[in-house]
C-alpha cells in the first residue's frame, strides 16, 4: 500500500501556529521584566518565578489544586454511574443526545441559569421556604461549594462520553467469566471491568481536571473569597495589576501541572510490570 | 479427580413469551462426556447457563451430586465454563488469565506457579504464557480458556460451543485434544454444540434438543442408527446442506407438506417436510449423500423433481462405496455416496471428469433448520 503519511504535514503547521508559538511566547514573557502599563520590557529576569512562591500565591495555587481535584473526583464518580446506566439502557441515543444538548447553549448562559436557581431569592430557596424545610433563605452562591457544583455540572458531559464509549465496547461476558471463575460481583467489577475501561476513566479524569484547574469564569461568577483561583489570578495580573510576566509564569504552571497529569495517567500500565515477572518458560 | 453427577430436574425457562426450556429432565453420569446437540435456539445454551448459574430456572432444580445448587451464584458452584467467545481478560497475560481464579483465592505464589504451569502444559501452551490475549490465535485462546476453567479443579466442565469460532481443521485438532483432556482429568464434561459430527465423535452420550425439549438421549450409535423422531434423523448424519427460500408449500396429506424452494446453490427444488413452512421463509435444506441417485444417462433419472447435471470432480473409492464429488454447472459441489455393484469385473461405473446426471426425490430432502431472519 502506498504511504500517505507525508500528507499529514498541514496538521503540523496548524499545531505549530496555534499551539507551539503561543506557548513559546508565554515562556518568553515569563522570563522578562514587567512593563509599567502592561506588556513586558525586553530585559531578562527571574522576578516572576520568585513571586510565584510568595505565601499568598502558594495558598491560591494549593486551593485551585484542591478544588479541581474535588470537582474531578465527584464528576468522574458521577460519570461512571451515568455512563454505566446509559450503556446498559435501551435508549442510548436519547440519553446521549440529552447529554450533548447543553452544548447548544452558551456556557455563560448556563451559569447564569444556575445563578437564578441558587440565588437567595432564587427557585431553590423559594421552594425550600414554601415547603417549610428552612425559615431563612440559604446563601448558596458565591462560595467554594457553588464553584465545585457548577464545575461538576459543566464538565460532567465531557467525563461521561469517554467512559460511556469504553463501557459500551466492554464485553460483558468477561464479567460472567469472572463470576464463573470464582469472583464475587464486586471483585469482577474491580478486577475485570475497571482495568478494561481504565483508558476511558483516565481520559475523563483529564477532561475534567485540566479545565477545572484552569477555570476562570465559574469562580468569577459564582465564587467568593474562598474560591479565588489561579485563573482569576492570571486575569487580574493582566488587566488590573499589569504584571504580564507573572501571569505568564502562572499560565506555564497550569500547563506544566496538566502535562505532568497527562504523563502520569498514561504511564506504562501496571500489569505490564507484573506479568514480566512470569516470563519464564520462554 | 472425580466428576459430579448432574441431574436436571423438570427445568423450565421462558424469556418473555419465548419458551426456551419446557420441563427438561436429564441425568448426566459421573465423569461422562455428555453433549447437548441441537440447532440454534433449541435451548441447549440456556440449559448450560442454568447449570452454570448465569440464569435461574423458572421452575425445577439442578442437582450436583444430589445437592440442589439452584440458589447458588456461579462463583459458589463447582463447575466452570469455557465460553464460545473465549472471554479471556484482555488486560491480563496468558499466565495471569490462568492464574486469575487462584489469585482471587489468595493462593500462595509457589502453588499458583506450579498449577499454572501444569494446566498450561496440559493444553500445550507453556511457551505462550507471557503473551497477551490479542497476540495469540483463536485456537490458542480457546486452549487458554480451557486451562483457566480447569485450574479451579471443577467437578463439571461446561463447554458452550467452544469450537464454533474456529476453522474446520483447528476444530478437529482441538476436539481430539478435548477428548484427551477429558480422559486425563476424568471430570464430567457437558458439551453444547450444533455440530453433529463433533457430538458423535467425542461424546459418551448425546441429548438431541429442539424447541426447548429433549427429543432423544443416547449413545452416539443409538442416535444415528435409531433416531426417535424425524427431526433427530434429519439432524444427525452426513449431508449436503444448502440454504433456500420457500416459494410454495402445499399440504400433501395429514403429516406431509410438499415445499417448492428456490436455492442459490441449486435453483428450484422440491422437498417434503413434516412441518409447514411459509413462502418467503429462509431455511436450510439437506440431502444425505447416500440418497442421491447418480447416472451417466439423463433418462435413468426419476421423472420430475430435482434433476441436476454436473462434472465428477473427485471420485473416491472407499471400500463398500464410492464417494463422488460432483461440481454442478452452476458451481455448487455435491457429495454423493454410491454403493458398488461389480467393481472388480466392470471397474468404476463413473470416472473422473464424466458428465453425470443426479437427482433425488422430494422425500429424500429435509428442511433442517430455519435460519433466523
Amino acid at each position: 500500500m502506498k504511504n500517505y503519511k507525508h500528507l499529514t504535514f498541514p496538521m503540523s503547521i496548524f499545531l505549530s501556529i496555534f499551539f507551539l508559538l503561543p506557548l513559546i511566547f508565554v515562556i518568553f514573557y515569563s522570563f522578562m521584566e514587567k512593563g509599567l502599563y502592561g506588556g513586558v520590557v525586553n530585559v531578562f529576569s527571574f522576578d516572576a518565578y520568585k513571586q510565584i512562591f510568595q505565601r499568598s500565591y502558594q495558598i491560591i495555587t494549593l486551593r485551585t489544586l484542591l478544588i479541581a481535584l474535588e470537582a474531578t473526583v465527584i464528576t468522574v464518580v458521577l460519570a461512571l454511574i451515568c455512563a454505566y446506566a446509559i450503556a446498559q439502557s435501551h435508549h442510548q441515543t436519547l440519553f446521549l443526545s440529552l447529554i450533548v444538548l447543553p452544548f447548544l447553549t452558551n456556557s455563560l448562559i448556563r451559569i447564569f441559569a444556575w445563578m437564578s436557581i441558587l440565588s437567595t431569592d432564587g427557585m431553590l430557596n423559594n421552594l425550600l421556604l414554601k415547603i417549610g424545610i428552612i425559615s431563612n433563605p440559604l446563601s448558596l452562591l458565591y462560595n467554594r461549594n457553588a464553584v465545585i457544583l457548577i464545575m461538576v455540572y459543566m464538565y460532567l458531559p465531557y467525563a461521561i462520553l469517554p467512559i460511556f464509549s469504553a463501557i459500551d465496547s466492554f464485553d460483558f461476558s468477561l464479567l460472567e467469566a469472572s463470576r464463573d471463575l470464582g469472583a464475587t460481583k464486586f471483585q469482577g467489577i474491580r478486577k475485570v471491568l475497571f482495568p478494561s475501561i481504565k483508558n476511558g476513566i483516565n481520559t475523563s479524569i483529564l477532561f475534567t481536571f485540566i479545565p477545572a484547574f484552569g477555570a476562570y469564569t465559574i469562580s468569577l461568577l459564582v465564587g467568593g473569597k474562598d474560591s479565588y483561583l489561579l485563573g482569576n489570578l492570571i486575569v487580574d495580573q493582566i488587566t488590573k495589576t499589569r504584571n504580564w510576566p507573572l501571569a505568564a509564569a502562572f499560565s506555564l504552571l497550569l500547563t506544566l501541572v496538566s502535562i505532568v497529569g497527562i504523563l502520569y495517567i498514561y504511564r506504562r500500565p501496571s500489569y505490564a510490570k507484573k506479568s514480566k515477572k512470569y516470563q519464564k518458560g520462554k | 479427580m472425580i466428576g459430579s453427577e448432574v441431574i436436571v430436574d423438570h427445568v423450565s425457562k421462558s424469556f418473555d413469551t419465548f419458551c426456551a426450556l419446557g420441563d427438561v429432565s436429564l441425568k448426566i453420569r459421573q465423569g461422562e462426556f455428555f453433549s447437548l446437540l441441537g440447532p440454534s435456539g433449541c435451548g441447549k445454551t440456556t440449559l448450560l447457563r442454568i447449570i452454570a448459574g448465569f440464569e435461574s430456572p423458572d421452575s425445577g432444580n439442578i442437582l450436583l451430586d444430589n445437592e440442589n445448587v439452584v440458589a447458588l451464584s456461579p462463583d459458589k458452584r463447582r463447575c466452570n465454563t469455557v465460553f464460545q467467545s473465549y472471554a479471556l481478560f484482555p488486560h491480563l497475560s496468558i499466565y495471569e488469565n490462568v492464574a486469575f481464579p487462584l489469585r482471587l483465592k489468595k493462593v500462595k505464589e509457589s502453588v499458583i506457579d506450579e498449577k499454572v504451569q501444569y494446566y498450561l502444559n496440559l493444553v500445550q501452551l507453556n511457551s505462550q504464557m507471557s503473551k497477551m490475549p490479542n497476540q495469540i490465535s483463536g485456537g490458542q485462546k480457546q486452549r487458554v480458556a480451557i486451562a483457566r476453567a480447569l485450574i479451579n479443579e471443577p467437578k463439571v466442565l461446561l463447554l458452550d460451543e467452544p469450537l464454533s469460532a474456529l476453522d474446520a481443521k483447528l476444530r478437529t485438532n482441538l476436539l481430539r485434544e478435548l477428548d484427551r483432556i477429558h480422559d486425563q482429568i476424568g471430570i464430567t464434561f457437558i458439551y453444547v454444540t450444533h455440530d453433529q459430527t463433533e457430538a458423535l465423535s467425542v461424546s459418551d452420550r448425546i441429548a438431541v434438543m429442539n424447541h426447548g425439549k429433549i427429543l432423544q438421549v443416547g449413545e452416539p450409535y443409538e442416535i444415528y442408527e435409531s433416531p426417535s423422531t424425524g427431526f433427530v434423523a434429519n439432524f444427525i448424519g452426513e449431508t449436503n446442506s444448502f440454504t433456500a427460500v420457500v416459494e410454495e408449500c402445499e399440504k400433501l396429506n395429514e403429516t406431509n407438506y410438499l415445499c417448492t424452494l428456490m436455492s442459490k446453490q441449486l435453483g428450484k427444488i422440491q422437498i417434503t417436510d413434516y412441518e409447514e413452512t411459509k413462502p418467503g421463509q429462509k431455511v436450510s435444506i439437506s440431502v444425505r449423500p447416500e440418497k442421491i441417485n447418480i447416472s451417466l444417462d439423463e433418462k435413468n433419472q426419476f421423472p420430475g423433481t430435482n434433476i441436476f447435471s454436473g462434472i465428477v470432480e473427485e471420485p473416491v473409492y472407499a471400500g463398500f462405496q464410492s464417494k463422488l464429488f460432483v461440481r454442478l454447472d452452476n458451481g455448487t459441489l455435491i457429495k454423493i455416496y454410491q454403493q458398488h455393484k461389480k467393481y472388480l469385473e466392470d471397474g468404476p461405473e463413473i470416472n473422473y471428469q464424466d458428465r453425470v446426471y443426479i437427482s433425488w426425490t422430494a422425500e429424500d430432502g429435509y428442511i433442517i433448520e430455519d435460519i433466523e431472519n
